[in-house]
């Protein structure tokens, strides 16, 4: 697949695109929305997407998370009906053993009773990694396919959705109101604020707790969203990148996908932990 | 870096599938894993009762096992013992008997002896005066010689 890859982008290189321009391509989501004469439809080139505005979706993006999604809720669900007290399968004991992996961590971590806590930490453990798993397939396959079920040579799609900021920042905002919730849910209002402008130097210095606290707050969601996005979106550049070196891809595809092969679960791994750790902050008194 | 609608997209999918999880994937796997730990527990305890009542059956046979053999020692002690006890018995009984049967026929033969006595007692006195008959060829008053006939058995 690295092969056809590597020539339909030479080629691509050769007759119609630049190097720039092919990666420029690649970096193109396929966008749904209103375009300047009122009609919704699927945008062609950038300044269509920037006329677009806000309500615009990324279908790419959205088709890719919800699809993957939908496989993780449904290999999970007939794993959890199939549970028994018995002795389980291969299949079986893979989920349970990541279904057990979780819980450990949520379990090392957060300490309290919260049914929503470890779900959300599966949730988000198992989503991520098979979002960013997408990394692995080659970057010009499923754009090819694309093309050819469309028609449209032009098509742009991606199928890596952490390596949309959109995706990421969806979660971690996500989270951020988790946190919220939590907070107030445990502290009650008065506590959330006081958390927020009598620590760490007490009441008196008020307007340099302030200063620290609440960026330390909003910092939580955009590090968590951009670090996802970041590693993701690097690892995908880089193999567009490779994708563009001709004959001699093959062998630098296979280092980068191994190297990228531990990038895949440990980003997982870290947006699934820090939640943990956000939330546990919130639910936790200082 | 163009965010738009897709991110509200993101998090309403991102709030159904931890919901979903958090209802139908979490409870049941709990439950089924905490079922598994309460089995293997189980089997775990049962397994040590198993062992240590074997160990308590393997005692108590030890223990009957030496029951049944001294019990085995006495009884052969006892049979050996009511052996020798029989074999004396049947000795004595065999001397008595043996001396009985020597009484009896020692008395018999005393009997036996007496009765030829007798007879010889009776057959003299008539061979004697038979013989006196012969040798003195006379009629001898027979109730005169009586007397003498019969202390001459008597001596006899």
């Amino acid at each position: 697949m690295a092969e056809s890859a590597g020539e339909m982008a030479h080629e691509a290189v050769e007759h119609t695109q630049t190097q720039g321009e092919y990666i420029q391509h690649h970096l193109q989501f396929l966008t749904f929305g209103k375009d300047a004469e009122g009609h919704w439809g699927i945008a062609h080139g950038e300044e269509a997407v920037a006329e677009m505005g806000y309500w615009s979706f990324h279908v790419d993006m959205l088709g890719w998370s919800i699809g993957l999604g939908l496989i993780f809720i449904l290999v999970f669900r007939a794993a959890a009906k199939n549970a028994t007290s018995g002795v389980p399968g291969g299949f079986q004991n893979f989920i349970e053993w990541v279904f057990e992996f979780v819980e450990t961590s949520v379990k090392d971590t957060f300490h309290g009773t919260n049914a929503l806590i470890a779900p959300l930490a599966l949730t988000i453990f198992c989503w991520v990694l098979l979002m960013n798993t997408m990394d692995i397939v080659p970057v010009d396959l499923f754009p090819w396919i694309a093309q050819q079920v469309s028609g449209d040579p032009e098509i742009a799609f991606r199928v890596v959705p952490t390596t949309d900021p959109n995706v990421t920042l969806g979660m971690s905002l996500s989270v951020f109101f988790l946190i919220i919730f939590y907070s107030i849910k445990i502290k009650g209002v008065g506590g959330f604020l006081k958390e927020l402008a009598f620590q760490p130097f007490g009441p008196k210095m008020l307007p340099f707790n302030l200063l620290i606290e609440v960026p330390t707050l909003l910092a939580k969601p955009v590090s968590l969203g951009l670090r996802l996005y970041g590693n993701l979106y690097a690892g995908e550049l880089v193999f567009l990148l490779i994708a563009l070196f001709g004959a001699f891809q093959l062998p630098a595809h296979f280092i980068w996908a191994a190297f990228h092969l531990l990038v895949i679960p440990l980003q997982a791994f870290i947006f699934m932990m820090l939640t943990i750790v956000y939330l546990s902050q919130a639910c936790e008194h200082h | 870096m163009n965010i738009n609608a897709t991110m509200l997209g993101q998090m309403i999918a991102f709030a159904f599938f931890v919901w979903f999880c958090m209802k139908y994937v979490w409870p049941p796997l709990t439950a089924a894993l905490a079922e598994r730990q309460k089995r293997i527990a189980d089997g775990l305890e049962a397994a040590e009762k198993a062992g240590k009542d074997l160990e308590k059956t393997q005692e108590m046979v030890a223990e009957q096992l030496k029951e049944a053999k001294t019990q085995a020692a006495s009884i052969i002690d006892q049979a050996n013992k009511r052996a020798t006890q029989i074999v004396e018995e049947a000795k004595n009984q065999g001397r008595e008997e043996g001396q009985r049967m020597i009484t009896g026929a020692q008395a018999e033969i005393e009997q036996e002896i007496n009765r030829a006595k007798e007879q010889l007692r009776a057959q003299v006195a008539s061979i004697a005066i038979a013989g006196a008959e012969k040798i003195l060829e006379a009629t001898i008053d027979e109730a005169a010689h009586a007397k003498i006939t019969e202390k001459l058995a008597e001596s006899l």
